[in-house]
């Protein structure tokens, strides 16, 4: 490789030579790192594919329910919980409206998750907590709510009411 | 720019000594016989990081417990995105270690490069390989498949037949009751609690030793001048990487690796079979029955160990060239013969699956499908539909889409006379009876768009069980998938109930195995035992 006499030619080989080998290592290492980074970053960023829709919950006759008087409903339902199928007790705040439609609301408080309950006296949504209040219609009246109480979606099939997914407002309004 | 990089530099040369470090480590002088045959100890530390890497990807969506392993383990594999990829990875990288470790270390034995003073070097990398098998081992268990589980039960045995410490191995291994709860975590807490930082530091160790020696010399090497390690040598190393993690890669892509049924304790019928590369093993074991069985067991494969850690020790000749150690070659020559040949008698003898095996790691879409929907895919195939009916032919219509406007009474009549209802219909008429037209119908008005893939997945075994299940007609006393009567019990989740010999058994004379059963017997023959045994054994639950 080093010509004789030729010294700067032969150092400006030398120096093509090592830049080779300089870009070879670093190209080949990139390859790999992102060979391994992207399937990995795939692995923990995308959602994984939802093996079993949440069925729909048949909570009872929709003319039990009175206009006006918020009523707590308890039921089980299947929760998919990535591999894992959890029967769980859930409830739910049914709310009978003047038009004769339903409202269900989940039963936490959207600021941390506290259970509220209704407030007869004062018909409203009372959270012990942090003393948030919200309207029937599950507005925040005042105290730290972020948002509206968060509903399930509902549908009423030969008289009977059926609660489906949680929703919270953004997806509703999405 | 420039300037800036080089301040940086200069800041934490200053403050950490980490880029002077850095070049010391890289300037290292190797002999000028250094060259591609020593690339082998750094694509086995790239594949140990990579298990490293893919082992903590997994550990994130698994939860090391039997039973919820095998389900989070299915999860990661259907569900989760590059799961089945990452898997692949871990999977065939544990196999790529084994190789390339042991091609390390035939580079080194060869080259004769444990010589003196590199028997430390050499003790430790046997140490090494030790542990890389013992990865391989504790691994197989956690997918805590009929695979994971036999394969353990077959090995604890072994380590139990040791001579004075078997019934110490078998508590240490919490295998004293049989594999269970406790080997699980044991073998889950060895293979990544323990073995990951024991590992980290041996190889910190060995390549401490390493550097302390320098790279081993050939004869010839001290008259000429050595050569830096980066950036030739460097680079070297890394292109071997590049194609070891190729090959790898492809593996991974390319090379299913299955997930049996959930592992089953009660099952008679399943053969364990060892990893590839403990067959071997397994295979010696088969030349010593009886009191020798230890010296299959565990004699021979201690003094094979103490053998390697002594090479060092028994060959204490002058260093020579390679070319000239013929004594070292023929060795590696003879054990290589006598490997492959232990391997491949182990594997032409393994018997054919028993029980046919579903494979959990794919979609199984046709799990859902009634009987006579199942029975309805074997006509399919019998009768060769698909060559006119794929998906892309143009010579039949797509069936996936007729469900939506036809029925199945015009179904039958159309398979019966194909051109008297659909006049210039090019279709033969299909040769069956009019149950199996039954069947077919049944089959094409439940094949949509979405399900189509049950048509390919569907295992033989299965839609052959299903065409015994509706000929004995079974759906008049039993329910699968929620179809049929209700006289006798529901067969979804019968794996969980009997055995599958406990079922065989039970067919031909139904009152001895559970008196007071009104079932009629049947005489099947063995073939079809078989796959309506299996094909109810993979039901789902």
């Amino acid at each position: 490789m080093e010509e004789l006499g030729c010294a700067p030619q032969a150092a400006r080989s030398r120096r093509s030579r090592r830049g080779f080998f300089q870009a070879g290592i670093l190209g080949l290492g990139a390859a790999i790192a992102a060979a391994l980074g992207l399937p990995a970053l795939a692995y923990l960023l995308t959602p994984p594919k939802s093996g079993q829709q949440d069925a729909w919950i048949e909570i009872g006759e929709l003319n039990k329910f009175a206009a006006g008087a918020p009523l707590e409903v308890a039921f089980r339902r299947n929760r998919t919980d990535a591999w894992k199928v959890v029967s769980e007790k859930d409830t739910a705040w049914v709310v009978k409206r003047a038009d004769g439609g339903v409202t269900a609301f989940g039963p936490q408080c959207t600021h941390l998750g506290c259970a509220y309950h209704w407030d007869d006296g004062r018909q409203q949504f009372l959270c012990p907590c942090h003393s948030s209040l919200f309207r029937i219609d599950g507005s925040v009246i005042s105290g730290p709510a972020p948002r509206p109480l968060d509903r399930y979606e509902t549908k009423v099939e030969n008289g009977k009411l059926m609660l489906g997914r949680l929703e919270t407002l953004s997806e509703r309004r999405a | 720019m420039k300037r800036q990089v080089e301040s940086l530099v200069a800041w934490l040369e200053d403050r950490t000594g980490l880029p002077g470090a850095i070049a010391h480590f890289l300037d290292e002088k190797i002999p000028a016989s250094g060259g591609w045959h020593q690339v082998f100890g750094s694509v086995a530390m790239f594949l140990f990081l990579t298990q490293a890497f893919t082992g903590i990807l997994l550990a994130f969506n698994y939860a090391p417990t039997p039973g919820e392993a095998y389900n989070s383990l299915r999860y990661i594999l259907t569900e989760v995105t590059g799961g089945r990829l990452i898997r692949g990875l871990h999977h065939w990288g544990a196999s790529m270690m084994i190789v390339v470790v042991v091609l390390h270390g035939v580079q080194v034995f060869v080259f004769g490069a444990y010589k003196k003073p590199r028997e430390t070097t050499w003790m430790l990398g046997v140490v090494l390989l030790l542990l890389t098998l013992t990865y391989g081992l504790t691994g197989y268990l956690l997918p805590w498949d009929n695979r994971a589980y036999w394969g353990t039960v077959v090995a604890t045995k072994i380590a139990a037949s040791a001579p004075l410490a078997g019934p110490y191995m078998t508590r240490l291994l919490g295998a004293a009751k049989g594999v269970g709860v406790v080997t699980f975590a044991r073998f889950y807490t060895v293979h990544v609690l323990l073995l990951p930082p024991a590992t980290m530091l041996l190889i910190l160790a060995h390549v401490y030793l390493v550097r302390r020696h320098g790279v081993t010399p050939q004869p010839g090497d001290e008259a000429l001048p050595r050569k830096p390690f980066y950036p030739v040598q460097v680079f070297k190393d890394t292109a071997a990487i590049f194609l070891a993690f190729a090959v790898l890669f492809t593996l991974a892509v390319a090379a299913k690796v299955p997930l049996e049924q959930l592992a089953d304790p009660t099952d008679t019928t399943y053969i364990p079979r060892p990893e590839w590369y403990f067959l071997f093993l397994f295979q010696t074991l088969k030349f010593f029955e009886g009191p020798l069985e230890i010296v299959g067991s565990t004699i021979l494969p201690g003094l094979a160990v103490l053998a390697l850690f002594a090479v060092p020790f028994i060959d204490r000749a002058q260093m020579v060239k390679v070319t000239r150690r013929t004594v070292a070659i023929a060795f590696v020559v003879l054990a290589a013969i006598g490997w492959s040949g232990l391997t491949a008698a182990a594997i032409l003898s393994t018997p054919r699956e028993a029980v046919a095996q579903v494979d959990y790691s794919a979609p199984t879409n046709w799990i859902q499908l009634s009987p006579e929907e199942m029975a309805g895919i074997a006509y399919f195939r019998q009768e060769s539909c698909a060559s006119c009916h794929s998906a892309g032919s143009s010579v039949g219509p797509d069936l996936t889409r007729t469900a939506v406007h036809k029925d199945a009474a015009w179904m039958i009549r159309h398979f019966k006379q194909p051109a008297a209802v659909r006049p210039g219909s090019a279709m033969p008429p299909v040769a069956l009876g009019d149950a199996q037209l039954n069947s077919l119908a049944a089959f094409l008005l439940k094949l949509t768009p979405e399900n189509s893939s049950a048509l390919a997945e569907a295992p033989d075994f299965a839609v052959r069980g299903a065409v015994v299940y509706q000929a004995g007609h079974c759906a008049a006393c039993h329910t699968v998938n929620g179809v049929g009567m209700k006289v006798g019990p529901p067969l979804n989740g019968l794996a969980k109930r009997q055995t599958q010999s406990w079922v065989n058994d039970h067919f031909a004379n139904p009152q001895k195995l559970s008196p007071g059963s009104i079932m009629p017997p049947y005489q099947l023959s063995a073939e079809d035992k078989k796959n309506l045994t299996a094909y109810l054994f993979s039901l789902p639950e």
